[in-house]
C-alpha cells in the first residue's frame, strides 16, 4: 500500500452533493420522530420475501457457509481478528459522517478517536488498542441516521445476500454501500484490498456463530419467520425502541396475564 | 452473504444466554440488586461446573433440565410458547407437552454453552416493570463485545422463578412460541404428534 490509506479518505465533491441532496429530500418528507414499529412484524411483500429466503437458504447453504468453514479451517484466529479489526476500522468514517447526519458528537468524536488511534498506533486497523483503553466503536448506519431523522422502518423485507431487512433500513443500506467514505476515498487497488478484507471479516463472523446461526436457518421449523423476528426485535433495541419502560414493543410477554 | 448482516448484531452469542438464565430465582428473597447479583454468580458457577465437569454431552442436558427445572416457571414457559393451542388442551395433554417441552429447551440451548465458558455475567440493575421484575445484566465473552441481557422475573406461581429472557432485544419467548407454532403447524395442529417430536428432537 503506497499511500496512506486509511487515513486519506475525502469524499468527491460530486457524491458528497447527492449526498446532501437525499439529506434535503429525505428531511422535507419525514417528520419529527420516526413512528413506534408495530408490534407484528409489518410483512406485505411476504411471498416474495420468502422466495429471497429460500435463495439465501440455497446461497448460504452452497457457498457461504461453506467458504466460511474453509476460511475459519486455514486462517488462525488471530489473523481472522486481524481482517475483522480492519474491515471495522474502514467503517468507522462512514459511523463518523452518520454520527454527524444524526447530529450525535459523542458518535463522532468517539469513533474518530478511535479511526485515529487504530490507524496508526493499531497499525492501519489491523490492531484495536482503542478497546482497551475505553474508546469501543459506537456502529451505526444510514438506516439509523433515517430513523433519527423520523423515517419509520416500513414494510419488512428480506434482501437477496443481505438478508433481513426494512424497507428504511434496505435504502440505509444502499447509501452505507454506496457512499462509505472509506470505499468512496479509495482508488483500486487499496478499495479492492479493503473490499476483500470485508467479505474476509463477514465469512468470520459466518464462522464464529455458526452454531447459533446454523441452528436459525437450518434447524428452525420455520426459518423465515425466525429470521424476521431475530432481526426486527434487535433492531429495534439498537434504535432504542424497545421502550423498557413504555407499555408495550415486542419485548413484553406476561404469560401469567394470558 | 446470505444473512451475515443479522448474524453479527442481536443473536449472534445469543442463546448462550440460557445458561445464565438458570441463575435467577432460587429461594424467594428480596430482589435487590445484591441479592440477585449474587445468586446470578451462583448460578452461573453451577452451570459452570456442569460444562466443565468433563461429562458427556447428553449427561450434562439433564443437569441443565433439572437447573431449568429448579429456576424457571417452566409451566409458565411452555404454556406460553405453545400459545392459543394451550387452551383447548387438556390437563393432561399440557403435562404431556411440559415435560417434553423442559427437555427440548435444555438440549437446545445446552448445546450452546460450550460458547458459554470463560464467560462473565453481571447484574447491573434491576426495577419492577409492570406485573414484574426486570433484571438486567450484562454479559462478558470471550472476544465479543459486552452485550446486554434481561431477565424477568415473577413471583406469581409462589416462588421467585424467571420466565423470560431478552438478549439485546430478542425475546426468547416470542421466539419459542414462533417456532413451537411452527412446529405445530407442519403437524397440522396435532399436539400429540408434536410431543412426540418434542421429546425425540
Amino acid at each position: 500500500m503506497a499511500r496512506s490509506f486509511p487515513l486519506n479518505f475525502r469524499l468527491p465533491v460530486k457524491k458528497t452533493l447527492a449526498f446532501s441532496g437525499l439529506a434535503v429530500a429525505v428531511l422535507g418528507l419525514a417528520a419529527c420522530a420516526a413512528p413506534p414499529p408495530p408490534a407484528t412484524p409489518y410483512d406485505p411483500f411476504e411471498s416474495t420475501n420468502r422466495s429471497i429466503h429460500a435463495f439465501n437458504l440455497a446461497l448460504d447453504r452452497n457457498l457461504v457457509r461453506p467458504a466460511a468453514k474453509g476460511y475459519g479451517f486455514l486462517l488462525p484466529a488471530p489473523v481472522r481478528q486481524g481482517v475483522s479489526n480492519v474491515a471495522s476500522n474502514l467503517d468507522l468514517p462512514a459511523d463518523m459522517a452518520n454520527g454527524a447526519l444524526q447530529g450525535n458528537p459523542k458518535r463522532v468524536v468517539q469513533n474518530g478517536f478511535r479511526f485515529l488511534i487504530n490507524s496508526t498506533i493499531g497499525v492501519l486497523g489491523l490492531f484495536d488498542p482503542a478497546t482497551p483503553i475505553g474508546v469501543p466503536q459506537d456502529k451505526t448506519d444510514f438506516g439509523e441516521t433515517l430513523h433519527v431523522w423520523g423515517v419509520g422502518e416500513g414494510p419488512y423485507v428480506e434482501l437477496p445476500a443481505f438478508g433481513p431487512s426494512t424497507m428504511r433500513d434496505a435504502v440505509g443500506t444502499a447509501v452505507d454501500f454506496a457512499l462509505n467514505p472509506a470505499s468512496v476515498a479509495l482508488q483500486p487497488p487499496e478499495s479492492t484490498y479493503a473490499t476483500g478484507f470485508k467479505i474476509a471479516s463477514k465469512l468470520g463472523d459466518r464462522d464464529r456463530y455458526s452454531a447459533t446461526v446454523d441452528s436459525v436457518l437450518y434447524d428452525s421449523a420455520d426459518s423465515y419467520a425466525q429470521a424476521r423476528l431475530l432481526y426486527l426485535q434487535n433492531r429495534h433495541f439498537e434504535l432504542g425502541q424497545t421502550a423498557e419502560s413504555a407499555s408495550g414493543g415486542d419485548d413484553f410477554i406476561d404469560p401469567y396475564e394470558e | 452473504m446470505a444473512n451475515l448482516d443479522f448474524t453479527r448484531r442481536g443473536f449472534g452469542a445469543a442463546l448462550i444466554a440460557g445458561a445464565a438464565g438458570v441463575a435467577l430465582a432460587g429461594p424467594a428473597m428480596a430482589l435487590d440488586l445484591a441479592s440477585a447479583r449474587a445468586l446470578i454468580n451462583k448460578a452461573i458457577g453451577e452451570v459452570n461446573t456442569v460444562i466443565n465437569s468433563g461429562k458427556s454431552e447428553s449427561a450434562m442436558f439433564g443437569d441443565f433440565e433439572r437447573i431449568f427445572v429448579r429456576y424457571a416457571d417452566v409451566s409458565a414457559i411452555a404454556r406460553s410458547a405453545l400459545g392459543p393451542a394451550a387452551r383447548s388442551a387438556s390437563a393432561s395433554e399440557m403435562a404431556a407437552f411440559t415435560k417434553a417441552y423442559q427437555g427440548y429447551i435444555s438440549r437446545k440451548y445446552g448445546r450452546r454453552f460450550r460458547e458459554f465458558i470463560g464467560g462473565k455475567i453481571e447484574v447491573v440493575d434491576a426495577k419492577p416493570l409492570k406485573s414484574y421484575f426486570e433484571v438486567i445484566s450484562v454479559a462478558h465473552l470471550q472476544g465479543e463485545a459486552p452485550f446486554d441481557l434481561r431477565w424477568h422475573v415473577s413471583n406469581k406461581s409462589g416462588r421467585d422463578l424467571f420466565f423470560n429472557i431478552i438478549i439485546e432485544g430478542v425475546n426468547m419467548l416470542a421466539s419459542e412460541r414462533e417456532e413451537i407454532g411452527a412446529m405445530l403447524k407442519k403437524r397440522n395442529g396435532n399436539l400429540k404428534a408434536l410431543i412426540g417430536d418434542l421429546n425425540a428432537a
